[in-house]
């Protein structure tokens, strides 16, 4: 039966990763993810969990490798700022094959930046982030629901894979509340045999090691491939979006997370003022959905990006679509959050502009 | 015939890369041994560091793990939370530990981690070529201190047990050396009393080795040792800086 409780989007992350396993929480606080640690320590000392507060984003993220390689569901969270100094850290998981969860609970930038929501960790969160070849599967929830079940599904993503999950969300959704179902998920960690987990050898086996460093390239370049193929794997199995009104759409609006919210409400508008308006939210933004966006491009005339940057998802929609029809950027920075408004006139603009 | 001496179990077979002269080895047995000895090699898992020790994971016959730059206690730290019946253990020299690493150590120590870190202090950076490190001795000569480490620029060198031993929730904290056979049994001692409060649950453990670096000091492994200890033990000295549980008997 369906458990429904009003929770804020931080919250939901934190009840989402303690039902499907978590037990092992490592944060440092910052402005707007505070909830989440202060969820996970509330909760995890009664259900025999760790919630450990580091002393740094960085202390933190390593705290979260060392757990992970130990065979253990971990995660931490941070926002901007934190990030940041978390991405060595998440460039050695990856390395290393670890599965572990990131939650960004995005605000402004750059530097200390501001409090304020903001999408501006795209390039950071999608193309790397961190030094060297690699990827992060990254979810980009648009509600409560879809933090609580992303954050689920980010877990199994991240054992299938061996690979980090960053939720790539923002203060909008991390601090505003809406009824969530919180019964749907269950604990399959036990589904993934982690036979590389650092857990001694009892004298029974030979010593496990996780490393990073291969001083041959001849191997380096041989691991990395190794991992590229799964990496193409995710590609080809794991792309996720959400259509509202493409079917027949000339105008085509791309956007997630709280930006693609404000974004239906301006297609809902321009389709009432007789636009044919579509939206295409992407849930996964690594994989991006661009063999979606491609068969789109044959159909719409134009497409429109919104989103609380200053034109990153942008550039891989254009890639997407090959450049093949024009794309308009609505884009707010600095904590600003756009008004269907102008989302809607950058519809209007790609009308006018396409006729 | 009797075998007299053996490598420990606790040890790979894999040759060890370490100069001719440098003091990694001994302290490599030294803990591999008293792994052996305390019957916790099939629980151990090591953390190996940036910096010269950076292959240890090579050569320690348990899992291992190598950490990123400083990190080796978070990463500990993580390990331990995890698998509490593991015997957890760090590596790490005097860059990795008391520069870029030093809030790690600090704070491990302060949260009273049950992990044992073993600290390398050979005062000076050995893998990127013997730069000036946080351990380096005044008027000491590094590629980075060419004229000899000018204490009015760099301050004075971190006395990394005195300041740990101010925090009331470490456990047990020892300087030690390898410079003499006889420092080499103390050392040992130590190491396997640090191993032993880990399994007892007691907490922190931290054993500093005052150790040569012939290659970066530019002198013969002899002469290295000498100048050991003219120059460092006099700074550096030996001796338990904490034990919180000094006097009593080893638990069951």
């Amino acid at each position: 039966m369906a458990e429904k409780v009003l929770m804020k989007g931080n919250e939901a992350i934190a009840e989402a990763a303690i039902r499907v396993g978590c037990r092992h929480y490592f944060g440092y606080p910052i402005t707007p993810q505070t909830e989440i640690a202060a969820y996970m320590s509330k909760l995890m000392p009664r259900i025999g969990g760790t919630f450990l507060q580091a002393e740094s984003e960085i202390a933190a993220i390593n705290m979260v490798y060392g757990a992970s390689a130990a065979g253990k569901r971990a995660m931490t969270s941070s926002s901007s700022p934190g990030i940041s100094l978390k991405a060595e850290g998440i460039s050695y998981l990856a390395a290393c094959d670890l599965p572990a969860v990131v939650v960004n609970i995005q605000r402004c930038g750059p530097g200390l930046g501001g409090i304020q929501p903001s999408q501006a960790d795209y390039f950071q969160a999608v193309k790397g982030g961190g030094h060297g070849d690699y990827r992060s599967i990254v979810l980009a929830p648009s509600g409560v629901q879809e933090m609580f079940d992303l954050t689920a599904q980010a877990f199994d993503l991240a054992d299938e894979y061996r690979c980090v999950v960053i939720l790539l969300s923002d203060g909008i959704l991390g601090q505003m509340m809406e009824p969530v179902d919180i019964s749907a998920v269950s604990d399959n960690s036990a589904n993934w045999n982690k036979s590389w987990a650092l857990t001694g050898t009892g004298g029974e086996r030979k010593p496990n090691i996780v490393n990073s460093l291969w001083i041959v390239p001849e191997e380096l370049e041989a691991m990395n491939l190794e991992r590229e193929k799964r990496y193409r794997k995710i590609e080809a199995n794991e792309a996720r979006w959400e259509e509202f009104r493409t079917q027949d759409a000339d105008i085509v609006v791309v956007a997630y997370g709280a930006a693609a919210r404000v974004a239906k409400n301006a297609v809902q508008g321009a389709r009432e003022a007789g636009l044919k308006a579509g939206l295409l939210r992407p849930i996964t933004v690594w994989p991006f959905p661009k063999k979606r966006l491609e068969a789109l491009a044959d159909q719409a005339k134009a497409f429109v990006c919104a989103e609380m940057s200053l034109g990153q998802m942008i550039e891989d929609v254009e890639l997407a679509i090959r450049c093949k029809k024009p794309v308009l950027l609505s884009a707010r920075t600095g904590g600003m959050v756009p008004t269907p408004e102008e989302i809607m006139e950058k519809i209007k603009e790609a009308e006018r502009g396409s006729c | 015939m009797a075998i007299v001496f053996q490598k420990p179990a606790g040890l790979t077979d894999a040759p060890l890369h370490y100069c001719p002269g440098c003091t990694h080895g001994i302290v490599h047995r030294l803990a591999a041994q008293a792994l052996d000895e305390l019957d916790l090699t099939g629980r151990a898992v090591g953390v190996a560091p940036v910096g010269c020790a950076v292959f240890a994971y090579n050569y320690f016959n348990c899992d291992m793990i190598q950490a990123a730059h400083g990190r080796a206690p978070a990463v500990a730290t993580g390990l331990k939370r995890a698998n509490p019946d593991s015997i957890v253990f760090t590596y790490q020299g005097d860059g990795d530990l008391a520069a870029i690493g030093t809030a790690e150590t600090v704070q491990s120590a302060a949260r009273g981690e049950n992990i044992t870190i073993l600290f390398i202090n050979n005062a000076i950076y050995g893998m990127t070529g013997g730069q000036m490190a946080p351990t380096t001795l005044p008027e000491q000569v590094t590629q980075t201190s060419p004229y000899g480490r000018d204490v009015t620029h760099t301050g004075m060198p971190i006395k990394v047990c005195e300041l740990l031993a101010t925090l009331e929730s470490p456990a047990y904290i020892e300087r030690v050396s390898v410079d003499s056979v006889k420092n080499v049994k103390a050392a040992q001692k130590a190491i396997t009393k640090a191993f032993r409060y880990q399994k007892e649950g007691r907490g922190f453990s931290f054993i500093e080795v005052v150790s040569t670096c012939p290659t970066n000091w530019g002198m013969s492994p002899g002469k290295s040792l000498e100048w050991l200890r003219e120059n460092m033990l006099p700074y550096y000295p030996l001796g338990v800086y904490k034990d919180k549980f000094a006097g009593e008997v080893a638990k069951p």
